[in-house]
């Protein structure tokens, strides 16, 4: 079990930052997933982690200890490739028992263990094959097993979902949550899919353009999305994000008498913002939109699907903006007619559109 | 516009017609007849009629036909001592020769693969005496083992003739050292046929993925670990492979050590297919009894590979 400190660890192809700067503690046990779109340099810090790429600046800490020039075999640390990597020449069983054999246990001790492992994964009957008769997901699991087999301090795994079916994934999801349950290793786990990151992470870190842009449990991330990146990428639909003039508690939005009452205790921080009035963008997850005939604020339904247990309606405010309504599926809204709704006022959010960043309710921000 | 396009089309048209005389089928017999015909005058009827041959007593410069002997020319010559030392000198050969070139040969791809500045013109010198034909290796090569003038000799450390070993003539200080002149052949042959070897691994190891490594870095193998729990069963078959070659051509090895040594000194270098050569032609001209030599050769070889490839086959299934 091992603590990993990132600090000021920064990684340059030469001209290209894959990553910046970065400052990240991952506690004992954590569970933490590294969420991101293509190319944002999460294998990239993956890799910095395990040692399989060296920094170019910054230290990394393991414990406490400093590995940052440390070989990948001496930070005790498993990877899970994105593809798997599995010796395709070996069986099934000789795969699992690598780790072991290359640190030259007895016989016994490594039947014993990798034994115990096979049970835990239940891929018992696939100890005699080869890799390459396995499905996808009976790889995963034989990478699995391989990087569970040494009791390594950490675990690091690229989008082990990745190469996986669809509904195949969610199985894995699950399978992959009741290990870190039971065996309680530091995981660090990247993925690109939010709803991945949402279902199986203790804390997010969200990047994007080679930087952490927050940091926080997927309640916060999706609650309080620190900038309009975070509001954007994280839920699906993403947060509704509305552009307005801010003047004496009311924000002024485009549309026709769109005047949406700014909730008294963030009125003194908006005023403090903008000094009196300026430009902000407001912002809502689709299930903080009420609907209602005497709601404050309205738009035209320009669509609505059915999801089963709700609707989804598309509602057009004016020429610019399309929310996302997330209504009773027994209420019809026809495309066409007029909504009115109002923001539940402990739902919203507020974005100054010069930062990008949200604005924070608390004292001195 | 239009008319620009038809003409066109007609062009193309009238181009097809002129051909259509000719079907597919006739121009694939125009292709095929000529080459089946060659094949068929030197190839295969050779080969029956060397099979027949082999069951007669036959001289090509007698002005006698054949005569029937049946199995009489392969009992005589499995029953012939001195051809069987033949068999136990190629044997040899080949042991040493291909063991060489194994070791060798695997070594420089390990060299080669790394990049470095200048390695692409490395490899390319490396694979030079490979493409040099055999004969002219051969008297090269006689040149450098001569014991007054050779270079060999010189960069071993050689400067006195009367010390020195005379490599192809078996003598080393004025003593006879049976043997020297075989290890003199296996020299040249291991510095001719060790880039197959290497450019048949290199191709090899250049095909195992990267992850492999960085998987088994991961699993705290050592470098040793490595080679040979990843690398060698990974380049395995194609090793192999080259090996398959490099024993087959060694049974066959003819004409470099007739070059070279012409068999001798003595019979110390006379390998099968030297032999062969001997009885068939030179002087002798025992075509009936060579032919049946021949196929004795061959059933060896044809032997020795159906083993290589069973081996083969058995690392494949698995893998
Ligand atoms: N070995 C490399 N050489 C050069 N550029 C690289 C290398 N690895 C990654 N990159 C670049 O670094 C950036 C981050 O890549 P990566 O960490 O793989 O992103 P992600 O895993 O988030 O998709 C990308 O722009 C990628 O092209
Ligand atoms: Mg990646």
């Amino acid at each position: 079990m091992a603590t990993i400190e990132l600090r000021q660890v920064e990684k340059r192809f030469g001209d290209l930052q894959a990553v910046k700067p970065m400052d990240l503690t991952i506690h004992d046990g954590e569970f933490v997933v590294l969420l991101g779109p293509s190319g944002c340099g999460k294998t990239t810090t993956l890799r910095m982690i395990s040692g399989l790429e060296t920094v170019t600046g910054g230290t990394i800490l393991l414990d406490g200890r400093n590995v940052t020039w440390l070989h990948p075999s001496e930070r005790d640390i498993a990877f899970v490739f994105q593809f798997f990597a599995l010796y395709p020449h070996m069986t099934v069983r000789q795969n699992i028992a690598f780790p072991l054999q290359a640190q030259g246990e007895s016989h016994e001790a490594i039947e014993k263990r990798v034994d115990e492992v096979v049970e835990l994964l239940e891929i018992g009957h696939l100890l005699d094959m080869r890799p390459g008769k396995l499905s996808g997901g009976d790889q995963q699991r034989v990478a699995l097993a391989r990087a569970l087999v040494r009791r390594p301090a950490a675990f690091l795994m690229d989008e082990p979902l990745g190469a996986l079916d669809a509904d195949f994934r969610e199985t894995m999801r699950a399978e992959i949550k009741r290990l870190h349950i039971v065996q309680n290793a530091t995981t660090v786990y990247v993925t690109h899919d939010q709803v991945e990151a949402m279902a199986m992470a203790d804390r997010i870190v969200v990047m994007s353009e080679a930087e952490i842009q927050q940091v926080g449990t997927p309640a916060e991330v999706y609650h309080k999305p620190a900038n309009l990146f975070v509001a954007r990428f994280i839920g699906s639909p993403g947060m509704n994000l509305v552009r307005g003039h801010y003047a004496d508690g009311v924000v002024h939005m485009p549309g026709a008498d769109n005047h949406y009452s700014v909730p008294p205790d963030w009125r003194r921080v908006l005023d403090e913002t903008f000094g009196g009035e300026g430009e902000v963008i407001v912002g809502f997850r689709p299930e903080a939109a009420i609907v209602s005939d005497e709601g404050t604020l309205a738009g035209q339904v320009y669509a609505s699907d059915l999801h089963g247990a709700y609707t989804m309606l598309h509602v057009n405010m004016n020429e610019h903006d399309i929310i996302h309504i997330r209504s009773d599926r027994l209420v019809l809204h026809p495309i066409g007619t007029p909504v009115r709704f109002d923001i539940n006022p402990e739902m919203v959010r507020f974005f100054d559109p010069r930062t990008e960043k949200a604005i924070s309710r608390e004292v001195g921000q | 516009m239009s008319s620009v396009k038809q003409a066109t089309a007609t062009g193309a048209d009238t181009r097809l017609q002129s051909h259509r005389h000719l079907s597919d089928r006739a121009i694939q017999n125009i292709f095929i007849w000529p080459t089946l015909i060659l094949l068929i005058a030197f190839n295969v009827f050779p080969l029956f009629y060397s099979l027949y041959l082999g069951f007669t007593d036959y001289s090509a410069i007698a002005r006698q036909a054949p005569v029937w002997v049946g199995f009489e020319n392969f009992r005589s010559i499995l029953n012939d001592e001195q051809l069987w030392e033949y068999f136990a000198t190629t044997g040899r050969y080949a042991v040493a020769s291909v063991g060489l070139q194994t070791l060798l040969g695997f070594g420089l791809a390990m060299l080669v693969r790394e990049k470095f500045k200048g390695s692409g013109v490395i490899t390319t010198l490396i694979l030079v005496p490979m493409m040099i034909s055999p004969v002219v290796v051969g008297l090269f090569w006689k040149l450098m083992y001569n014991p007054t003038f050779g270079y060999f000799n010189y960069l071993l450390g050689f400067t006195n003739p009367a010390t020195a070993p005379d490599w192809l003539g078996s003598r080393w200080g004025g003593q006879a050292v049976p043997g020297l002149a075989l290890w003199a052949v296996v020299i040249v042959d291991v510095w001719m046929w060790s880039p197959f070897v290497m450019l048949l691994v290199l191709s090899g190891l250049n095909a195992i993925p990267e992850y492999l490594y960085e998987a088994a870095v991961i699993d705290r193998a050592s470098s040793w670990f490595q080679f040979w729990r990843i690398t060698l069963p990974q380049v395995a078959p194609l090793l192999l492979i080259a090996i398959l070659f490099r024993t087959i051509e060694a049974f066959k090895s003819f004409d470099l050590v007739m070059g070279m040594t012409g068999g001798g000194p003595g019979t110390q270098t006379e390998l099968i297919a030297v032999n062969l050569y001997r009885q068939a032609f030179l002087g002798q001209w025992r075509t009936g009894r060579s032919s049946a030599l021949a196929y004795i050769i061959l059933i060896i070889i044809i032997a020795v590979s159906n083993l290589y490839i069973k081996y083969l086959n058995q690392m494949r299934g698995e893998g």
